[in-house]
């Protein structure tokens, strides 16, 4: 595991869905208040893939992975998660699905009565019948995958904006769903802290073989994604040797006025003729 | 402020009693379907009930004081002061004691669950706790709605008791009366009905602070600035809704019990 994955070719993002999609939009429309966000969304993100979704401030991102875990209803269109339609369906038929996937939300979103403990073991003590020693192991483990053993008993206002955000991360992980959500994991943070959580999601990505859709607004941050691979050995992420491509792939989707004008690779993406694109990148 | 159509205020007004009314039957339900959050109940319990009772006590005791003590000036008039046990039991178990318990927890838990809710509500907790797979209304509503109906309850006959004996003090004290005939008199005048109605008002009210307490919260909207607004109308719809629950209660048990 510890040697560089090898290269693959076949190009995996923009192409049809098909039954190994975790995550398929059809065309699907959201208003707020009378407000378009969202006109007709068609994505779709295929079994181990990793979609990265940029777009300006307000363009819709946030919404995309809340309909994805059904936090909100589309007005229009069909959504698809691990399978199962989700687009018309009643809030209490929804847990067990959302069960098997982990989001990380933009503001963290931590229990702010309960301490990062039971943050972290919120799902574990909810799924029932787990005594308290049950759960410790767990924890521990879900801490010091995000480098923080020794905040258990602290409380989420005394954390650090940096420190929140693996919090959140270890609480969405310790299950280990399939399927990850990030909002903005890295917004607000300075270099040195983002580039250590986005280590951490290609840490999640290659150990645990997690898909993802990760909404961010520094494009360094998937470019990241895209050109390292996690080295278990010397538990740090190593840039791939040149020539080859991560054995996960690595998708981009552009956000711009309520619908998507870029859905691909990075190759294509760094080719993109599109004005709005290259000014995007730039 | 903003001018609404007449129609969209209607429609608003429709709209948000049939929300309520969803929450309301959604809490009742939860507690027949698991998971059932028991730990949490026993915790919403503690915190309602341990926690209102000095206040219970403080407001029991003087209710029924003060009952005696204006009770006892008219009845000195009338050269019936031997009454005075019976009007003080009768007043307080049917009347004062439940709805001054209810409007004090109303004031004190209706504000404190739409505060707590509106804050996890804006702050995206509500969502997080969605997103894990945990159901709000089983985890938050549920144990809310039970605990308070059953604090509720006992706090009522505490508030009773305490009245009573805050009665039975200013009449020995104040008017010379036998301590034993007091609360024989006490004891003697109540009848089924009355006590059926004084402990059916708690749980009703109980039910009203809880899910009013809840719907605000999880409603709130605009920030910080919104939960404070949540939490005020909390506690004004919960007493007014309980004022209005009492005298519909009061009227429909008296036509059916055929009181005088
Ligand atoms: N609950 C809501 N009620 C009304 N409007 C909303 C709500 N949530 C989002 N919006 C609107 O939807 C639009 C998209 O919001 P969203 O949060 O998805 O943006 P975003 O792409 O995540 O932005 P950012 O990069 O700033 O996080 C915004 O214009 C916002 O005002
Ligand atoms: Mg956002």
């Amino acid at each position: 595991m510890a040697a560089p994955p090898s290269v693959t070719t076949e190009r995996l993002s923009g192409t049809q869905p098909s039954a190994s999609s975790l995550v398929v939009f059809e065309d699907v429309a959201l208003a707020f208040e009378g407000t378009p966000v969202l006109k007709g969304i068609s994505f779709h993100l295929a079994k181990g893939e990793t979609k990265a979704i940029f777009g300006v401030a307000g363009s819709g991102k946030s919404t995309i992975l809340k309909l994805t875990l059904g936090l909100l209803k589309p007005d229009a269109g069909r959504i698809y998660v691990l399978g199962e339609e989700i687009s018309q369906r009643k809030e209490e038929d929804l847990f067990e699905l959302r069960r098997r996937i982990g989001m990380v939300f933009q503001e963290s979103a931590l229990f702010d009565s309960l301490t990062v403990r039971e943050n972290v073991a919120f799902r574990l003590l909810e799924e029932g019948n787990v005594t308290e020693e049950e759960v410790d192991q767990p924890v521990r483990e879900a801490l010091s995958f995000v480098e923080l053993e020794n905040t258990v008993d602290m409380f989420p206002s005394e954390l650090s904006g940096g420190m929140r955000r693996r919090v959140a991360i270890a609480r969405a992980m310790i299950t280990h769903p399939e399927l990850m959500l990030y909002d903005s994991p890295t917004g607000g943070l300075d270099p040195v802290t983002a580039t250590t959580i986005i280590e951490l999601i290609i840490k999640q990505r290659d150990v645990f073989k997690t898909s993802s859709l990760l909404v961010t607004h520094r494009l360094q941050d998937a470019f990241i994604m895209a050109t390292h691979y996690f080295d278990r050995r010397r538990n740090r992420m190593q840039p791939l040797p040149p020539g080859t491509r991560s054995e996960v792939p690595m998708g981009f989707l552009i956000l711009r006025d309520g619908k998507i004008i870029f859905d691909g690779g990075l190759g294509e993406l760094v080719h993109t003729q599109d004005e709005y694109i290259r000014e995007y990148i730039s | 402020m903003e001018l609404v159509s007449p129609a969209d205020f209607a429609k608003d007004a429709v709209q948000a009693v049939q929300d309520y009314t969803l929450l309301a039957v959604r809490s009742v339900g939860n507690l027949f379907r698991p998971p059932r959050y028991v730990a949490d109940i026993v915790y919403q319990a503690d915190l309602i009930g341990v926690g209102s009772l000095p206040i219970v006590v403080l407001t029991g005791l003087s209710i029924g004081a003060e009952l005696a003590l204006n009770s006892a000036n008219t009845l000195q008039r009338f050269g019936s002061l031997s009454l005075i046990g019976q009007l003080v039991s009768v007043g307080m178990v049917r009347e004062l004691g439940p709805i001054i318990t209810g409007l004090m927890v109303a004031g004190r838990n209706a504000s404190g669950m739409a505060s707590e809710l509106g804050s996890m509500l804006v702050t995206e907790q509500i969502d997080a706790m969605r997103a894990l797979g945990t159901d709000p209304m089983k985890k938050l509503v549920t144990p809310r709605v039970a605990a308070t109906v059953f604090m509720l309850f006992f706090l009522t006959i505490i508030s009773d008791l305490l009245g009573l004996f805050g009665g039975a003090l200013i009449s020995t004290l104040l008017y010379h009366m036998d301590w034993h005939q007091y609360w024989s008199t006490a004891w003697q005048i109540l009848v089924f009905q009355d006590v059926f109605m004084g402990l059916l008002k708690p749980v009703l009210f109980g039910f009203v602070i809880a899910t009013i307490g809840c719907y605000y919260g999880l409603t709130a909207r605009g920030g910080t600035q919104g939960v404070g607004r949540a939490t005020t109308q909390a506690v004004v719809a919960s007493s007014v809704l309980i004022l209005v629950v009492d005298l519909l209660v009061t009227k429909l048990l008296m036509t059916i019990f055929a009181y005088q």
